[in-house]
């Protein structure tokens, strides 16, 4: 799944701007260069994508380190991001200092992990959460990048919408209503057909695909086997069983919006009454204010089916092929401390997977007036704590089968080009091409 | 030539041996040299740069493309025309084909067509000529990118602005991406949208280089304004039109950057509904499968299908316009 976000424009604005800037930069304190070895004056270049909330920090860290220049160069979209890391990784040479990664494309360069530096050192043993770590650790125990922000999901709910409905309306009620810390995927689904009753005009999630994502991320091991990374996708009954589950609520129940998220229906329907609820991890809440904007009812429920779940989140990587990678590591190191990733997430939202980071009062006293005040500090670090420590074991293939699975499965819910049957068999055909 | 006369002599010299050997000074054989090599010098920064841009991407491909060879990893064993098949088996190639063929058709037919009328009616005495001409033109200034991202919220499958022109007037939302030939009809119209003009104004050029006595002779025969048009306009156009064919031909099939941007993910639809062949390129070498070996093998076969069908086209244009005029066309030769 991509953070694609409609904002591609202010941000390819934002990008001319520092880019201006940074020339403006460039060429003024370019007469002062040439001290001594020890502290020689060098620039460090960080790539990063969509938003990471460092502009100021990147001012913070040259105030206090004088040698070192930041050079940030900011791509609008993940995928170009990682196009262009692809690309320059196999050239050997043109990439950034320190790359920013997705946690999507992580499991393919894991296979290269000797293209990066590793990062591990005692300075950051424990800093994030268990299985932040694990996401970014090679085979051969090399880790190749620093954990930035993570993806903890919870429910956002129109309250409006569930009052018409009849359903309560408050947050804590509401995540009662979903079962709590119990809460299951047939639960959540049972609750839209109850809303779907009453409300008939107004879908219940938004995607179908969507909600399969959410449950993906909860497997251990969904599409590959993790001891031979053999694509298994097609075998694994727990697949099959989300397929059907997904496809019986979304389109035979007709809770789906179908939609597919990120299209310009999807964020077209935030302002008409599209749905009632979507899976929301914590990059999600800016998603929605900014497609909602001057829509009223959105708020947030500490409650997520199927226990915890993680979608999405970034890594700080330092690609061996750099000029300054000790400089790069400290810089790195920095910047993903918790103090610093508090700081982004205040600017920016990006929500931190530092341990102390989850504890801190600073944080924990976050509360989002667009959904109604809620306290998303509080509900979003407890429900990053609710994620299982081990994650899902997601190999090389892990991206292409999963563009595979949401395609099958919108081919369903958005298109109506296919029965769930003839879709899953070009599902087939599709991971068969992938050998 | 006018340096016909500094060779002659010395051609003479090596012919017939038992002379005693003429010496040609230095600056002479400078002088001969720059004669014969010069022309070719002056034309090689084009040969020079076509090798290293064009002919040896063209051979390093066909070497990847009997090669194990990853984007990352590189290299690796030669496996002959293993890549041209594991290509071919696949359904997505040929869906790849099907829906470039189907969006090219659906561009470039209408386009050249619309063209040679607009640029007919640009040829004509209107007030405001300029502005008219460089009007035509303004699309083709507009950024593809821009262009498909203007057109894929037009043609949005629930909330476009077509769906509900459309509605209003009592027509069932169109499914433009979920439906196949619905999508190549809104990517059509986004490259036509693009192109038209700038092809209008290649036929306008060409119209305006006509003699016009002939249309004087034309109109003293008695022919009207459609006559003339189909009688000597067209006939007069056919190296133009050959020429726009050829290249639109070439464009419409690498198309990439419309389809590409056509819905957010750029993959070509959940069904591959506009899904072109070099999208498919793309989709091997940069994505899941890193795959380069094959996608040089889809480069190979798409270069191969791109020269064929610009001899079909080729041959085709070259026929249908000396038919619609056999007498002047034969004039030309």
């Amino acid at each position: 799944m991509r953070k694609t976000t409609r904002k591609m424009w202010a941000v390819a604005a934002g990008v001319t701007g520092v880019a201006l800037l940074a020339t403006a930069c460039g060429s003024a304190d370019s007469g002062s260069t040439g001290d001594a070895s020890g502290d020689e004056k060098i620039t460090l270049t960080v790539a990063t994508f969509n938003e990471f909330g460092y502009d100021d920090l990147f001012a913070e860290y040259e105030a206090a380190n004088p040698n070192v220049t930041v050079e940030h160069k900011k791509a609008a979209t993940s995928n170009e991001a990682r196009d262009n890391l692809n690309t320059r990784l196999a050239a050997g040479s043109g990439l950034s200092d320190i790359e920013a990664i997705e946690v999507d494309w992580l499991p393919e360069l894991l296979q290269y992990s000797d293209k990066f530096v590793d990062l591990a050192s005692d300075d950051v043993e424990g800093r994030w959460l268990e299985w932040k770590v694990a996401q970014a650790t090679a085979e051969d125990g090399r880790l190749i990048g620093y954990g930035t922000d993570i993806g903890p999901e919870a429910i956002a709910y129109r309250s409006d919408l569930f009052a018409a409905a009849g359903l309560p309306t408050d947050r804590e009620e509401v995540a009662a209503l979903f079962g709590g810390d119990d809460a299951t995927w047939d639960k959540y689904f049972e609750v839209g057909r109850q809303f779907k009753a009453s409300n008939p005009d107004v879908a219940f999630f938004d995607s179908s695909a969507a909600i399969f994502q959410g449950m993906v991320n909860q497997m251990d091991a969904a599409f590959e086997d993790p001891e031979t990374g053999e694509i298994t996708a097609l075998e694994n009954p727990e697949v099959k069983e989300a397929y059907d589950a997904v496809l019986k609520a979304g389109v035979e129940d007709n809770l789906s919006s179908h939609k597919s998220q990120w299209s310009e229906d999807w964020t077209a329907s935030f302002q008409n009454n599209g749905f009632a609820t979507m899976l929301a991890p914590g990059w999600m809440l800016g998603v929605i204010e900014g497609n909602a904007k001057g829509v009223t009812g959105w708020d947030i429920a500490n409650v997520f089916p199927g226990g915890g779940g993680n979608w999405g989140g970034s890594f700080l990587t330092v690609p061996a092929q750099g000029a300054h990678p000790e400089e790069a590591k400290a810089l790195a190191a920095w910047l993903t401390a918790p103090e610093q990733q508090i700081k982004a997430f205040k600017a920016k939202g990006t929500f931190p997977s530092q341990t102390e980071a989850l504890e801190s009062e600073d944080l924990l006293s976050v509360t989002n007036p667009f959904f109604n005040n809620a306290p998303t500090g509080q509900i979003l670090s407890e429900r990053a704590l609710a994620v299982k420590p081990e994650p899902p074991f997601k190999g090389p293939n892990y991206f292409a089968v999963s563009d595979a699975m949401s395609q099958a499965i919108n081919r369903v819910d958005v298109d109506r080009t296919d029965d769930p049957a003839t879709s899953w068999s070009k599902f087939e055909e599709a991971i068969n091409a992938l050998g | 030539m006018a340096t016909t006369t500094t060779p002659t002599p010395a051609r003479r010299t090596s012919r017939s041996p038992e002379r005693a050997p003429q010496r040609v000074g230095f600056s002479q054989q400078l002088g001969r040299w720059d004669v014969k090599l010069s022309p070719y010098l002056y034309i090689s920064p084009f040969f020079i740069l076509f090798a290293v841009v064009g002919l040896f991407p063209l051979a390093y491909t066909a070497v990847v493309s009997v090669h194990d060879w990853h984007l990352i990893g590189g290299q690796g064993d030669f496996v002959g025309l293993k890549n041209y098949q594991d290509v071919l088996a696949q359904p997505n190639f040929w869906r790849g084909l099907r829906n470039t063929f189907s969006i090219f058709l659906l561009s470039s037919v209408p386009q050249v067509f619309i063209a040679i009328v607009l640029a007919a009616f640009l040829d004509a005495n209107l007030r405001a000529r300029t502005f008219w001409r460089m009007g035509v033109l303004l699309p083709y200034v507009v950024a593809p990118v821009a262009v498909s991202l203007i057109f894929s919220k037009l043609f949005a499958d629930q909330s476009g602005v077509v769906n509900t022109v459309l509605g209003t007037f009592g027509v069932e939302p169109v499914k433009w991406h979920g439906d196949v030939l619905a999508s190549h009809f809104a990517i059509s119209t986004m490259v036509n949208f693009r192109w038209t003009g700038y092809n209008t104004l290649i036929f306008l050029a060409a119209m305006q280089a006509v003699p016009r006595d002939i249309y004087e002779a034309a109109i003293l025969d008695g022919a009207g304004r459609l006559r003339q048009f189909f009688s000597v306009t067209v006939p007069m156009l056919r190296p133009t039109i050959i020429f726009v064919v050829l290249t639109s031909t070439i464009g419409g099939l690498q198309i990439f950057d419309e389809p590409r941007l056509y819905d957010q993910i750029g993959q070509g639809g959940n069904d591959r509904q506009w899904m072109t062949a070099t999208m498919y390129l793309y989709e091997l070498g940069w994505g899941a499968q890193k795959s380069f070996g094959r996608a040089a093998a889809v480069a190979w076969i798409l270069f191969l299908i791109i020269i064929v069908v610009g001899i079909i086209n080729f041959s085709i244009t070259r026929r249908i316009s000396s038919e619609s005029a056999p007498k002047s066309g034969r004039k030309k030769r």
